[in-house]
């Protein structure tokens, strides 16, 4: 019997996983060799999917990009014993995209199948929340805050300290929420994590109940991931059918458990009151604060909202305590940050590292430069909220405050690269109108403000009353930024004013657009 | 695909009935009357609203808040496609508007033979992989004209 993993992560079934799993199956049984066909998670390199490993005694032998149509000819080179074949990789632990990597939150997130309970503990799965559900929220807390994690949805807050400030809050009950709802364009560690390792997630969010004495978790998982949402209430399932979650954890007397909700396609609701509203079955509108969601959340109750990766870091802060977590990283930002290099890119994935490698270094070095093999010309880093970054500003080192120093956010680590036939016009124009479709309407400098910029920007464009109307669009942004409710209008500035700054060349007139 | 074409009361009923004990039900509602008929009709709004003791202008206002709700039929299948900016890197938008010129439609529009609907997504985390879309529940990365002809003939051969 030999193993073959065929991820199942949802890039590799974008790229035909599926029909290369049925195919080994087909070909496997006619030529009759036996092959358990094992569905993990991805590795992450998004350029090898689909990427299949085969467990040889010398370790797993990977193969890829692989297509239905590459099987027969893997079974003839003998891949079943990790024979020479032009798609083999070697070991997929060893190739330098990996190499290079220390992964921390995604140790596990490719090697293992998913759902199963063996395979986690095996890989060191439970061993935070037994430590956890050992030493008491006290101590939990003490080793969050050490290891210097910050919010990895974007906003970068302290996680001891919200926790703490919850765990200090009067009554019995409590919720932990997670923000599952990962629009941002260019990002996708969240769901490799639910469709990869969801255990550690349901392991994270456990050991925050333990520490604030919450007894309901929901997780927040955008409609645009069913697969993700899928895999994770299968884990769900399984975690409670072990023990893992419900009543009575493992004997420890504590009870907590989860509920997956969907969003409904709401960009705004990645946004923690919008979240939270959404949950309490209402229109996705933000709130004002205070009161924070730590004092009054869902249903006006204490509760911690963080992102997938905040709390997928707590089993290993846990497990390895926060100084092992701290001593990675820079400055004010410990720990690792799972980058996801995407957009026009030849090594697209994700990249679990330390803070403190410069942009230029994470584009050009490990993302090889783009796809097209044309110059890279700007990045969009943090999401569709985030600052388009011009070449001189790769020696921005990959940490919250300098990118900060530099108008920039990281926010939740992806980094979409462009190649030089952008239009970063149109791209200033499609951020303001990404802001009018999903701003709630809450409040006027977002709602009003981004349908004027987005008007503002097409009269640009077709060349009308250029001094006139880039001041204009200062002014509206700087309104925006500074009298918005929530990120949503107060980041949306940030790809335009970048635009300008960086890219102020191509707020000319436009050839088709003034010729309309 | 939906699982019933036609709005129908009981079956709206019981839907309801199978969620009161969640807290705060009004979205998983919603989405189980989009999975069920394919969209949430306007005639589920009252039996919604007098169940969990809402007014109709609330339950309204939930609906038409998310992109997801529809309040018409839709096709039979649903082809989402990326119009964010990973995506636009690689050059969606142009496969994108010949993919609706191909199919004789524009955003949000059914083709005649109400085979398939199609709609605009912002983002399905296939952002290393794209242009991106995603037709009923299979994903297609690196998408062009003729990746969206094969998937077609996939899903209406299923």
């Amino acid at each position: 019997m030999t193993r073959v993993f065929v991820p199942k992560d949802v890039v590799a079934l974008a790229l035909g996983a599926d029909r290369i799993a049925r195919k080994i199956s087909e070909l496997g049984a006619a030529r009759g060799a036996t092959v358990e066909i094992v569905r993990n998670g991805s590795r992450g390199m998004f350029f090898l999917e689909p990427m299949i490993e085969v467990e040889t005694p010398s370790g797993r032998i990977a193969y890829g990009p692989v297509s239905a149509s590459d099987v027969a000819s893997l079974f003839d080179a003998n891949f079943l014993n990790g024979g020479a074949h032009a798609l083999r990789i070697g070991k997929a632990e060893e190739h330098p995209y990996l190499a290079k990597q220390t992964r921390l939150t995604f140790a596990r997130c490719g090697i293992t199948d998913p759902l199963s309970l063996q395979d986690y503990e095996a890989l060191d799965g439970w061993r935070g929340l037994s430590r956890a559900l050992a030493i008491g929220p006290t101590a939990i807390i003490a080793e969050v805050t050490q290891s210097g994690l910050r919010g990895r949805g974007g906003a970068g807050f302290p996680t001891g300290i919200k926790w703490k400030t919850v765990a200090d809050c009067a009554g019995d009950r409590k919720y932990v929420v997670c923000n599952a709802d990962e629009g941002d364009s260019g990002t996708f560690a969240d769901r490799m994590v639910l469709e990869g390792d969801p255990f550690m997630l349901i392991e994270g969010m456990a050991i925050c109940a333990v520490a604030i004495g919450a007894k309901k978790g929901y997780v927040y998982c955008r409609s645009e991931y069913p697969h993700g949402a899928k895999t994770f209430n299968e884990a769900l399932r399984l975690a409670r059918e072990a023990g893992w979650l419900g009543n009575n954890i493992k004997g420890s007397g504590f009870s907590f458990d989860i509920e997956l909700r969907m969003g409904a396609g709401a960009y705004v609701c990645g946004e923690e009151t919008a979240l939270l509203e959404s949950l309490e079955g209402k229109r996705g509108i933000v709130r004002a604060k205070p009161p924070l969601p730590a004092h009054k959340g869902l249903f006006q109750q204490p509760t911690v909202v963080n992102n997938v990766l905040s709390f997928a870091a707590a089993p290993f802060i846990l497990a390895e305590g926060g100084a092992a977590y701290a001593s990675f990283g820079m400055g004010r930002s410990r720990g690792t940050m799972p980058l996801q290099i995407a957009g026009n890119v030849r090594y697209g994935g994700l990249f679990e590292t330390a803070f403190g490698l410069t942009l230029g270094e994470i584009v050009e070095e490990i993302g090889g430069g783009t796809l097209s093999a044309r110059p890279v010309r700007a990045v969009q880093c943090g999401g569709p909220l985030g600052a388009y970054f011009p070449k001189a500003l790769f020696d921005t080192p990959f940490d919250y405050e300098a990118f900060a120093a530099k108008d920039g956010l990281i926010g939740h680590g992806g980094l979409v690269v462009f190649d030089d036939t952008v239009d970063m016009a149109e791209m200033a124009r499609f951020a303001m109108e990404f802001c009018a479709i999903e701003s709630c309407g809450k409040c006027t400098p977002c709602r009003i403000g981004s349908t004027r910029g987005q008007e503002t920007i097409e009269r640009l464009m077709k060349g009308e009353n250029i001094a006139g109307n880039l001041t204009l669009l200062e002014d509206l942004c700087q309104t925006m930024k500074f009298g918005s409710l929530c990120a949503l209008g107060g980041f949306a500035p940030y790809p335009v004013t970048s635009a300008l700054r960086h890219f102020p060349e191509d707020f000319q007139p436009h050839m088709a657009a003034a010729a309309e | 695909m939906p699982k019933t074409p036609v709005f129908d009361e009981g079956r709206a009923r019981q839907i309801i009935a199978e969620h009161l004990d969640l807290e705060g039900p009004l979205l998983p509602i919603l989405h189980a009357f989009n999975e069920e008929f394919g969209f949430v009709s306007d005639s589920a709004v009252p039996l919604i609203a007098d169940t969990l003791k809402l007014t109709r202008a609330e339950v309204h206002g939930v609906i038409t808040f998310y992109h997801d709700f529809r309040r018409e039929p839709c096709g039979r299948h649903v082809l989402k496609i990326c119009r964010a900016e990973a995506c636009q890197s690689l050059g969606s938008e142009a496969i994108a508007r010949g993919a609706l010129a191909e199919l004789g439609v524009t955003w949000h529009g059914t083709t005649k033979d109400g085979e398939i609907s199609v709609e605009p997504v912002y983002c399905l985390g296939l952002c290393a992989s794209g242009p991106s879309a995603l037709l009923d529940d299979l994903p297609i990365g690196r998408f062009d004209k003729a990746k969206l002809t094969e998937a077609i003939g996939e899903v209406s051969a299923a």
